[in-house]
């Protein structure tokens, strides 16, 4: 069996090369130029930017929205494909997990980048008002933060382990630090069984909190009674939303990982096939939620909603409106049913469209609402502003940089499940040539003839 | 119980605007410029709205006056974060602007759009900056403010019946906007008191309420 741990922790040990450190540099500067424009935002006000009455929200809200979602995906993917023991989840779990960690904080800024007055942001803890879904979505929120970051660290320890007893090269403080992180793990039997139950109990926790903080995040708009906003649907449609495009990003990030550092022994192509299938089903959901959604306001016929109904599938936003659907439903559809086009190459470019679609479908959920209130003398227009546009590249940037550095400095992918992957392929008797649920058992009694 | 309301009877209304200068005046309301008139961000509590009904040739048109309808279920108060936007026992509802963290939830959730935000620190040319009225909060950037219903000259009027050691009346005081009105097509006063002409005004058929069936429950009565 090949060394699973020198495999994987490449990424770590090898010195990171040019392309890299310009790829982290570049990422940096926009980074920095985002907090420029944020900076001037403060000094001057939210005049900067393209917001106006009635659009009172526009691109931060978008990001919000669409960063708490992404990070729905690592939880997702390493909670719920745990406790259900899916085998295909073990080479996404970790990455899954660092999206989820890394993506949180961008959707928490850009909830603090909208406010007016972002030094009174803790008076939200001094005279909180529980009827706010914004007050529920501070206290959601930093949960999730807190609980996915322990999370995160937990199914860290024993791979950090590996690291201090592996990385014999590297500087001894750094070393140092990794021996201290790892919790004196030394991978007894015992220590497997309590993370075991601790990640199984958390698990099931995170599931539930997902489900909690994406509706929390869907109460902002759904309670009020703004045509577009107020349906019973914008939940689950956010939940789902949330799922879809994290996905599409875990996916992303796995082909970009295996790429750079030549992981694909461990993440092969069967993992990214079935993990397609996956994609897949998502996508056929959001296309049903869609439907429903659309066809309730046009059955409906509310007048405020048919005008909004109007300007988004003919009017002032037709354009966003189909383009999102063109990259959200049909692309997807075609490339990940047919198992000719479902390459690796394919699926990257299909995620990341799914994912430029998804904060396009918040996009078209959040603006034309605003742009159509009930009252038909109040409609408006909104272009964002370069200050909009400069924090949203700067997100992107600052979470594709804190994963670039992550994988630097710890493993990739999850080295102790991985390790049990291989160990459980090794316990079957053919593996490779049946498939996992053959029961060999079953199989051998009717061969001895004791049946 | 007071609970203040106001109807405003179309058929006086002659649409001149002199409400509209009035409240703003009054409330140190930011003058704007055009490039933020362009934008749509001009603040005015108070504003006069087209309404056109019907098509051509067959047109009538109607000016509404608008302003925070300071409704008895308001949408606004719920969803604030920090309470700075509250009902108030005399059936308005406040705004504490030092309070509001500038999150705009209110202003979206109002179904009548008649919350306005600051998007820049508000400026007045010259001379005028000098002459803001002293009982008025100026506002700072990045806060939300709306129509109190003269909720200063109310505090004025109370002061004035605790020195005069009497109760205080409804009719002692009225906002700016129902002052300057030429054709007293505005009238305020306490919707609970059912001898008070608002209230009469407000039960007459004549009367109805915009946006009624959202359920705010809208203090504001229009007279077609």
């Amino acid at each position: 069996m090949a060394d699973v741990e020198k495999d994987i922790l490449v990424s770590v040990a090898t010195k990171p090369g040019r392309g890299y450190l310009l790829t982290c540099g570049l990422l940096g500067l926009i980074l920095v130029w985002g907090i420029i424009a944020w900076t001037r935002q403060v000094q001057e006000g939210l005049g900067v930017t393209g917001l106006n009455a009635p659009v009172f929200w526009g691109v931060y809200l978008v990001n919000f929205v669409f960063f708490i979602g992404i990070s729905h995906a690592g939880t997702l993917i390493s909670s719920v494909l745990r406790i259900t023991d899916t085998p295909w989840r073990r080479p996404f779990t970790r990455l899954a997990e660092a999206i989820t960690v890394f993506s949180l904080p961008f959707g928490a800024l850009s909830v603090i980048v909208d406010l007016g007055g972002p030094h009174r942001l803790l008076y939200v803890l001094k005279f909180p008002h529980f009827t706010s879904a914004v007050l529920w979505d501070v206290v959601c929120i930093t949960t999730y933060l807190i609980t996915s970051c322990f999370y995160f660290y937990l199914a860290l320890v024993p791979d950090i382990a590996v690291c201090a007893n592996r990385l014999t090269e590297v500087s001894p403080w750094r070393r140092q630090i990794y021996r201290t992180l790892s919790l004196n793990w030394t991978g007894t039997e015992r220590q497997h069984k309590v993370l075991n139950r601790i990640m199984t109990g958390m698990s099931i926790f995170l599931f539930a909190l997902v489900i909690s903080v994406h509706t929390n995040v869907s109460f902002v708009f759904g309670m009020t009674t703004k045509p577009g906003w107020h349906t019973t649907l914008i939940s689950p449609f956010f939940v789902l939303g949330a799922i879809y495009s994290g996905v599409a990003a875990v996916i992303c990030f796995a082909a970009l990982l295996r790429k750079l550092f030549h992981l694909e022994a461990y993440i092969t192509k069967q993992h990214f096939n079935s993990v397609a299938k996956f994609l897949l089903a998502l996508c056929c959901f959001w296309l049903y939620a869609m439907i429903i959604e659309h066809l309730f306001v046009f059955y409906g016929k509310g007048e405020a909603e048919l005008r909004l109904f109007e300007s988004k599938v003919l009017g002032q936003h037709v354009f966003m409106f189909w383009l999102m659907f063109a990259l959200c439903f049909p692309v997807p559809f075609v490339v990940l049913a047919v198992p000719k086009f479902r390459t690796i190459r394919n699926l990257v470019i299909v995620c990341l469209l799914v994912n430029i679609g998804m904060w396009m479908e918040r996009y078209s959920i959040i603006i034309p609402s605003g742009v159509h209130p009930y009252l038909p003398w109040g409609d408006g227009q909104y272009f964002p502003s370069w200050v909009e546009w400069s924090i949203t590249a700067s997100w992107v940037s600052g979470f594709t940089l804190l994963l670039l550095l992550f994988v630097r400095f710890f493993p990739p992918l999850t080295i102790w499940e991985i390790k049990e992957e291989l160990e459980g392929a090794k316990a079957e008797p053919e593996p490779g040539e049946a498939p996992g649920w053959v029961r060999w058992d079953l199989i051998k009694a009717l061969e001895s003839g004791k049946w | 119980m007071t609970r203040l309301g106001m109807v405003i009877d179309l058929n006086k209304c002659s649409g001149c605007q002199a409400c509209v200068v009035a409240c703003a005046t009054e409330n140190n309301v930011g003058l704007g410029n055009p490039e933020d008139a362009a934008m749509g961000r001009i603040i005015r509590w108070l504003q006069i709205l087209p309404e056109i009904e019907g098509e051509y040739p067959h047109v009538s048109g109607k000016l509404l006056p608008m302003m925070c309808q300071q409704c008895d279920r308001p949408s606004c108060t719920y969803v604030c974060p920090v309470a700075a936007t509250y009902p108030v026992s005399n059936g308005t509802v406040a705004q504490i602007y030092w309070r509001c963290i500038g999150c705009r939830y209110c202003v979206n959730a109002c179904p009548y759009t008649l919350k306005w935000f600051n998007w820049w620190k508000p400026v007045w040319p010259g001379e005028m900056a000098s002459g803001t009225n002293p009982d008025v909060t100026l506002r700072d950037k990045g806060v939300t403010e709306k129509c109190t219903f003269g909720s200063h000259r109310l505090l004025r009027a109370k002061e004035q019946a605790r020195e005069e050691k009497r109760p205080m009346r409804a009719t002692d005081y009225v906002p700016a906007c129902v002052e300057s009105c030429p054709t007293d097509a505005i009238v305020f006063g306490d919707l609970d008191d059912p001898d008070s002409e608002v209230s009469q005004l407000t039960r007459s058929s004549r009367a109805s309420r915009v946006l009624e069936e959202v359920g705010t429950r809208p203090k504001v009565s229009y007279l077609n």
